[in-house]
């Protein structure tokens, strides 16, 4: 009786926990809700399924501090008139806002490349998509641990 | 807040080499999101925009929004082959363009 007593004080014990974490999560950064989301990625597939592959995203799998991250993007394209990636935009599901940057590539780009360093308010999927010239579009994306957000920075 | 572009050009590469260029300029990016110290959210000013040109054709741009951290880094490629004049331009949300150029010399 005494041991059904001591599960019972943990049981309340874990379900105070739960509920502290819950109203953790009402503090936590904006996050962009799912909605703004997709709606971005639409904006610029313009509705268009984007496939996997040809887009390689490269980015820490996890980073302490979420205010300088470094990623890059690379697609396999020649570059020329016939298979030239006209632009890349990088997307965050987990920041206030979901758009991060879009790179505008032409042939004298020679090859689709480009790095920068971005903020990441939270834990989140970062997504990299293509559109090429004749219409298609290819994505990668890669899931991104962080420490300590990149808001305030 | 001075804004002081750096760039990293080859001064030379063969005709139809593919260089890597990185530009780099000062500036806090204040993402919009921040609040002071009373609660007031403190305005968004960043660089929204990027350009490289060479001998005045595009080669690359970019649009920039408040997740890109201070102090924005780019790198990307270009193809060169001739000799000529790169030139980037940074755009500050208050209409500020910031201007940098290097030569390159192709052979």
């Amino acid at each position: 009786m005494i041991q059904a007593t001591r599960r019972h004080v943990l049981t309340l014990t874990a379900g105070a926990v739960a509920a502290f974490a819950g109203g953790a999560i009402g503090i936590a950064p904006a996050r962009a809700d799912e909605e703004a989301f997709q709606a971005a990625i639409r904006d610029f597939t313009g509705g268009v399924e984007p496939q996997a592959g040809r887009v390689t995203l490269t980015l820490p799998d996890a980073v302490e501090n979420g205010s300088s991250v470094p990623v890059s993007v690379a697609v396999e394209s020649a570059m020329s008139d016939g298979d030239l990636v006209e632009e890349l935009a990088i997307f965050a599901d987990g920041n206030p806002l979901p758009g991060v940057a879009a790179f505008a590539f032409t042939a004298r780009s020679g090859v689709a490349s480009a790095g920068t360093r971005i903020r990441l308010a939270q834990s989140q999927t970062v997504v990299a998509i293509a559109r090429f010239a004749d219409g298609s579009v290819f994505m990668d994306s890669r899931a991104v641990e962080v420490t300590v957000g990149g808001c305030a920075a | 807040m001075s804004s002081r572009p750096r760039v990293s050009v080859p001064a030379t590469a063969a005709s139809g080499d593919i260089i890597e260029i990185k530009a780099l300029i000062s500036h806090t990016m204040e993402s919009g999101q921040r609040r002071d110290a009373s609660g007031n959210r403190i305005p968004r000013k960043i660089i929204n925009a990027f350009a490289c040109t060479f001998n005045g054709e595009p080669v690359f741009s970019c649009a920039i929004e408040p997740a890109v951290a201070a102090n924005p880094f780019l790198s990307f490629s270009a193809r060169v082959t001739e000799s000529g004049t790169f030139r980037f331009t940074w755009t500050d949300d208050d209409g500020s363009v910031y201007e940098a150029e290097e030569a390159i010399e192709v052979s």
